[in-house]
């Protein structure tokens, strides 16, 4: 838009530009009468809102929502990409539990491919996954275990996998440090301590760094306490990202758990009154912030998960990338609430949610 | 070689001609068959797919944005989401995917506020996005009786009117001394290059904007060329038909131009050129066509402008419309200005044609651009405007000789540049 403070403009190219091109024209748009808002608009609100976001997406229809509605156009079919974001909401991946020494021992295994994903409806980005999907496996272990990842590089680039957490120099998964980037067709086992309690996350710290994570090699990584945290509840794990699908450094999908709207179209379903805890993590990559918020409701929240008493009692919280932290909440209603980044832009681009309280 | 030329010999008197002609084209036919029908052997597509897509018009409708697209590049495209200001939003299209130089129409369902400005991204399939900006946003006009009407009139006042107008300078230059004369058309020249280049410049500025697979630029140049050659054509059939109706053939005709330029003072030195040159009604003839072709062009921007609604018909813009194109006028009047007295009664009608011919193209003009507008077809006409002045200035150049049959004589020079300064004078008024 720098053409804007172009006031030289010609005749021609007024009206050259007018047929369509780039120049934005500021002496014309003082021509142009400026009603407040177009008959249109005020016709539009007045047939319920169809324009409000949202506000007609069905649970079950969600695949064919009507022209009428916002949001993106069409669905995501789970088989194409080989993964569903409602099913990786409560999906934990444990391990191999092993006892070595009087000790138990996780063991994992991740193999990192380079594989096509639809991150929004028809749109395929060329992503590169831990075991397939993005975010990569919720690993969980709990506090003082001992953690063994066997990383496989099945991609044709160099990747790693550093973990937040507290381990040696050897483990820690970056290029510049043995045992280093792990070649294409290469492998290297992980091992370590697991520490401190909280939710913490992985990713490839191979270079260059913004690549390697915004392409979608990220996962969450929960440490639980050794007193459990209390009272039992239904667990969902949520990883803010983004995806840059045409090269320019900035996102043009947002989405928690890839998928854009996947939430949107087909809301989460909770039970009322019981206990909610999200592992909320933000990876997003090319953008400073990213943010959560929840409808008609407040939500205690654990930074980083690493204290068991709750910091805030909240209903929105912000997060630069690698920041990451645990909400508890109960919906004392039924009914359907939406939740999305308090960023509206990235809300509008996909980030967008409902929850849909059941008894 | 005797031998080979014996046998192309006898072959050609036993087949027809046309059919010795035709057979390069059937084998360049079988080998392309060939070639396709062995699967294209030898060529894999490399890299990923290129996807270029130009949005050739932009319609906006209560709570509705509508793209005409074109696929612009080598291979198809699937555009899979719309994007307004950042926002993904529902849209309809015809086509899941568009191939090669085939177009579809994208309808947007977007609340859209009237005068601002939309950044409208289509997404592909690959991820990648065609940006396209409307500036600002104001209601496409429904293409009705009472539209054209409008567009008419509009025509009307910045083509045929001022045209007309312009044209009333005859009986002021016929009464004024034939040096002065010679001076108009100087000035005519100056007039009719400004226009010219202004037309090239146009269009190829246009042309950057529409599908650069149907030629882009070169479009302009095309349309150039075969107006250049056209008029060119038409020309030498005037010249044919004039000679004959004369009755004299071209005997009467050079003595015509023989009093026209005893009249303007010159020697006997100018008549070879003044054989060469047209006849005084020919000429006005071509100069209404190039500026016709030209208002066409001009017509054609308004239109399109109006209709996607950044152009404000503002008095300003209309009055200065208005003084821009009376120059016009004078330029076909001006090789006319000593042919007083040929053919009194039919001159009228002439006259009028010749307005007609020149100004009423605007309203075609804007018709076209207001209802069926293509960057494309806005490049190739505005080449048509730039060839046909280019020739009317080829076919006015030897009536400004001097008796020592010089061009650039210092009055013709001082015609010329004053003509320039007129138009870009009066172009500042329409400049906004």
């Amino acid at each position: 838009m720098s053409e804007l403070s172009n006031h030289k403009l010609s005749r021609r190219k007024l009206l050259g530009s007018a047929a369509g091109t780039a120049a934005a024209l500021p002496v014309l748009h003082e021509l142009v009468p400026h009603q407040q808002v177009h008959d249109s608009l005020a016709r539009a609100a007045g047939e319920g809102g169809h324009h409000g976001h949202g506000a007609g997406a069905g649970t079950a229809d969600a695949a064919h929502r009507g022209a009428a509605h916002s949001g993106a156009t069409g669905s995501v079919d789970p088989a194409v990409n080989g993964f569903d974001p409602h099913e990786i909401l409560r999906d934990f991946d444990r391990g191999r539990v092993k006892r070595e020494g009087g000790r138990t021992v996780r063991e994992f295994e991740i193999v990192a491919e380079d594989r096509e994903i639809e991150v929004a409806p028809g749109v395929k980005f060329a992503a590169w996954a831990y075991n397939g999907r993005i975010p990569g496996p919720t690993l969980r272990a709990t506090e003082g275990e001992r953690v063994r990842v066997k990383f496989v590089n099945a991609s044709s680039h160099p990747h790693t996998m550093h973990f937040h957490g507290i381990h040696p120099a050897r483990q820690d998964g970056v290029p510049q440090v043995p045992r280093g980037n792990v070649e294409p067709g290469g492998f290297f086992t992980y091992e370590f301590e697991a520490e401190p309690f909280g939710l913490h996350l992985y990713h490839c710290h191979s270079t260059p760094l913004a690549d390697h994570i915004a392409k979608g090699l990220y996962g969450a990584f929960v440490i639980d306490p050794k007193r459990r945290r209390r009272p039992k509840a239904d667990e969902l794990v949520m990883v803010m990202n983004g995806f840059d699908t045409n090269f320019d450094r900035a996102n043009e999908v947002y989405a928690v758990n890839t998928v854009a709207f996947a939430y949107h179209d087909k809301p989460v379903r909770v039970k009322r009154d019981e206990l909610v805890r999200i592992y909320l993590v933000n990876i997003l990559e090319f953008d400073l912030l990213n943010s959560f918020h929840v409808h008609a409701n407040f939500f205690d929240w654990y930074p980083t998960g690493t204290k068991l008493e709750a910091r805030d009692f909240t209903d929105t919280v912000i997060l630069g990338q690698g920041e990451r932290g645990i909400l508890e909440l109960r919906f004392p209603y039924t009914g359907k609430y939406m939740f999305h980044a308090h960023v509206s832009e990235f809300a509008d681009l996909g980030w967008m949610g409902f929850f849909e309280v059941v008894d | 070689m005797e031998a080979g030329q014996a046998t192309a010999g006898r072959l050609s008197r036993r087949m027809p001609a046309w059919l010795v002609g035709l057979l390069p084209l059937l084998l360049l036919g079988a080998a392309i068959g060939l070639f396709v029908g062995l699967g294209e052997p030898g060529l894999e597509r490399n890299g990923v797919p290129v996807e270029q897509v130009s949005v050739e018009r932009t319609v906006l409708r209560p709570g509705e944005i509508e793209l005409v697209v074109r696929n612009d590049g080598p291979d198809p495209v699937a555009i899979r989401q719309v994007l307004v200001n950042d926002a993904f939003v529902a849209f309809e299209q015809g086509a899941g995917e568009i191939e090669r130089l085939r177009g579809d129409t994208i309808t947007i369902e977007y609340p859209w506020i009237e005068g601002e400005a939309y950044a409208v991204a289509l997404m592909t399939a690959t991820g990648g996005t065609i940006d396209h900006a409307i500036d600002v946003a104001a209601e496409t006009p429904e293409a009705d009786v009472g539209f054209y009407g409008l567009m008419a009139l509009v025509g009307l006042y910045v083509g045929l009117i001022p045209v007309a107008i312009g044209m009333l300078w005859l009986p002021w230059v016929r009464a004024i001394d034939p040096r002065w004369v010679q001076f108009l058309l100087a000035l005519t020249l100056g007039l009719l290059a400004f226009l010219g280049v202004d037309a090239l410049l146009e269009g190829t500025e246009i042309a950057g904007t529409g599908a650069e697979a149907l030629g882009g630029a070169s479009l302009v140049f095309l349309g150039a060329g075969v107006a250049y050659f056209g008029l060119a054509g038409v020309d030498g059939w005037l010249r044919g038909r004039e000679s004959r109706t004369a009755g004299g053939g071209i005997g009467t005709g050079q003595s015509r131009r023989e009093t026209h330029a005893a009249g303007t003072g010159s020697g006997a030195g100018l008549d070879a050129h003044a054989a060469a040159s047209a006849g005084p009604w020919r000429l006005a003839l071509l100069v209404a066509l190039g500026i016709g072709l030209h208002n066409l062009g001009e017509g054609l921007a308004i239109g399109s402008a109006y209709a996607v609604g950044s152009l404000a018909l503002g008095a300003a813009l209309i009055v200065g419309f208005a003084l821009h194109n009376t120059t016009e006028g004078l330029a076909i009047v001006a090789p006319i200005a000593d042919d007083a007295g040929t053919l009194p009664r039919r001159s009228l009608a002439r006259f009028a044609g010749l307005g007609l011919l020149a100004g009423a193209p605007a309203i075609l003009g804007t018709w076209i651009g207001a209802s069926a507008y293509n960057p494309s077809l806005a490049a190739l006409l505005f080449g048509f405007g730039a060839g046909a002045i280019a020739q009317v200035i080829v076919q006015i150049a030897p009536s400004v000789r001097d008796s020592a049959g010089r061009l650039l004589h210092p009055l013709v020079a001082a015609g010329v540049v004053s003509g320039l300064l007129l138009m870009y004078a009066t172009g500042l008024l329409i400049s906004l």
